[in-house]
């Protein structure tokens, strides 16, 4: 067997089943939210759908809502993750215990998570308990909105909860493998700390946790569920809003929630794309 | 002086303080609620304790059985189809350098970057066509998109590091192409096989989306028991099936802890899109 039969052998199975699933599902969106759909009699392309989200204000500010989601929850995961696996170096009593419970939230599904925000900060929450108990609160209903508010409090905590350690874990392997070297040869020639923060270990730490910001954005940018149980009803976000145009009895919605789908996929390569070409500039740099 | 030899500052034992209340404090209301009977604002602690959710869920008239029956019947064969994909895909991306790789990495990738959502929904019609909608086989095929990409990039992290030397020495020393799978590489590899297929099962196991589209409702899975209880806030319910949905996720970690702090983590595979 030659090489290039091997190589194609052992891709291709891979490859027609996710072409066929996600290259299908992609393709069949695209083309219900121009309005092509011959199962219901559509068989026209028309760019309406597109038209009529971009000119709707309620879209507009769930597409506000989902980037300010999407941008505070991963900027700042990144600063905790940077924070957090600095301080992790040190050697001190507990650190095994720290180090494991610092890992523990990446195999946690999101809905665990969520119901435990649920149970935390919400107005009858156990905050709100101790709140009270301290004398802070007078009753449940002083107590601030922390989850379903206008600001996706709680959404953007669920998030940061998650992913503050699938970033950090990177953090960490990263400041391992740099060692101390540089660093000390920084301080040595009169680096103070924020100096050898600023000028060694930060840029080394951001490129390596690039990509993983980016999945944190998506996931951040498109998760339906976390949204959906922890926000408001108005404004929401957008892929929330997808579901419920999705799931409209009005049929004439559909290319709506499409055309949402759609745009979701596009922004997201946009955002993959210009980290390639960024990527591809640093490293041409070196 | 070593950075790890410095003792930690004040701010440093606020961070670690700050990791412990911050990863523990949001689960252990969960861990009280399903044995209390009453629990009022603003008691600290339930004033009454039960066992109301326990008898709930081991009442097999109440469908938690059954939603426990297929989450593991989906995770597993999920992850069966994952490795038996992935694992070869893995090997092809992390051993040989060939034109178009760059494509098909980021063709393998693409899935999971780009919302479930997006793609799932666009699907949604072909399945009602084919009869795939509302069933079972519908909800794992759907599955296999984010869970196929995870398998493939993380086995191509371990093919990467992985001597083929060791395969030509086997063959040349009359061993057969199957023989030497099973003794040479799978060996290997089987360490990050493990790894890979606990976070596929893991994946799949935490699927509430793409179960609700695809099965319509007819495919009662864990999540989407716990998405109704939340729903309807009743906190006793979702906190006790929150817990036995936490199992696999626990088991799991315990597992591969040690290899997640170690180099070939499970997530590394991530490292670059």
């Amino acid at each position: 067997m030659t090489k290039r039969t091997t190589i194609t052998l052992l891709l291709l199975p891979t490859l027609i089943v996710l072409a066929l699933l996600f290259f299908g599902g992609l393709v069949m969106g695209l083309m219900q939210s121009l309005s092509f759909m011959p199962m219901i009699g559509l068989n026209d392309f028309s760019f309406d759908a597109y038209r009529q989200l971009f000119g709707d204000d309620e879209y507009l500010s769930s597409l506000g809502l989902t980037l300010w989601i999407a941008f505070s929850a991963t900027l700042l995961s990144v600063v905790f993750a940077i924070l957090t696996a600095i301080s992790l170096r040190r050697t001190f009593f507990g650190k095994r215990i720290i180090n494991f419970l610092y890992q523990f939230p990446i195999t946690i599904p999101h809905v665990v998570i969520m119901i435990g925000t649920m149970l935390l900060f919400t107005q009858s929450g156990i905050i709100s308990r101790f709140a009270n108990h301290l004398g802070i609160v007078s009753d449940q209903s002083k107590f601030p909105v922390l989850v379903f508010d206008n600001w996706g409090l709680g959404i953007i905590y669920v998030y940061l909860w998650k992913q503050i350690p699938f970033i950090g874990v990177i953090v960490l392997s990263i400041l391992q493998s740099l060692g101390n070297n540089f660093e000390e040869l920084a301080r040595s020639l009169g680096a103070n700390k924020w100096q050898v923060f600023w000028h060694v270990l930060l840029p080394t730490i951001i490129p390596g946790i690039l990509p993983a910001s980016i999945i944190c954005f998506s996931f951040a940018f498109g998760s339906y569920e976390v949204p959906f149980l922890l926000g408001k009803p108005y404004p929401t976000v957008i892929s929330v809003l997808a579901m419920r145009l999705y799931q409209d009895v009005d049929l004439n919605a559909r290319p709506q929630a499409m055309a949402t789908a759609v745009f979701m996929a596009v922004f997201i390569s946009i955002l993959v794309f210009f980290y390639k070409k960024l990527l591809n500039k640093v490293s041409g740099r070196t | 002086m070593k950075i790890e030899d410095g003792k930690p500052n004040p701010i440093q034992w606020m961070i670690y303080l700050g990791i412990l209340v911050g990863v523990i404090g949001p689960l252990i209301p969960q861990f009280i609620w399903p044995f209390a009977k009453s629990w009022f604002y603003p008691d600290l602690i339930p004033s009454a304790w039960g066992m109301r959710a326990w008898q709930y869920i081991g009442n097999p008239n109440n469908q938690v059985l059954e939603a426990v029956v297929n989450s593991v019947l989906i995770a597993v064969i999920v992850t069966v189809i994952s490795i038996l994909l992935g694992v070869p895909a893995g090997r092809a991306l992390g051993m040989y350098r060939f034109k178009g790789r760059e494509l098909v990495e980021l063709l393998i990738l693409a899935p999971s970057i780009i919302p479930g959502l997006a793609v799932t929904m666009g699907i949604h019609v072909m399945f009602i066509k084919l009869g795939l909608a509302d069933t079972m086989f519908g909800v794992i095929l759907v599955h296999l998109i984010p869970t196929i990409p995870y398998m493939t990039i993380s086995m191509s992290g371990i093919f990467a590091n992985y001597d083929p030397d060791f395969e030509e020495q086997a063959k040349s020393l009359g061993a057969s192409t199957f023989k030497t799978f099973f003794l040479i590489t799978l060996p290997a590899v089987f360490p990050g096989i493990v790894t890979g297929a606990m976070f596929s099962f893991l994946i799949s196991w935490g699927q509430y989306l793409l179960t609700v589209l695809i099965g319509g409702g007819r495919v009662i899975t864990l999540p989407l028991l716990l998405f109704s209880f939340a729903s309807s806030r009743d906190n006793m319910l979702t906190s006790a099936l929150s817990i036995i949905f936490l199992l696999p996720a626990i088991l799991i970690l315990v597992f591969t802890s040690k290899f997640l702090s170690g180099k070939s983590s499970g997530l590394g595979g991530f490292g670059n899109i």
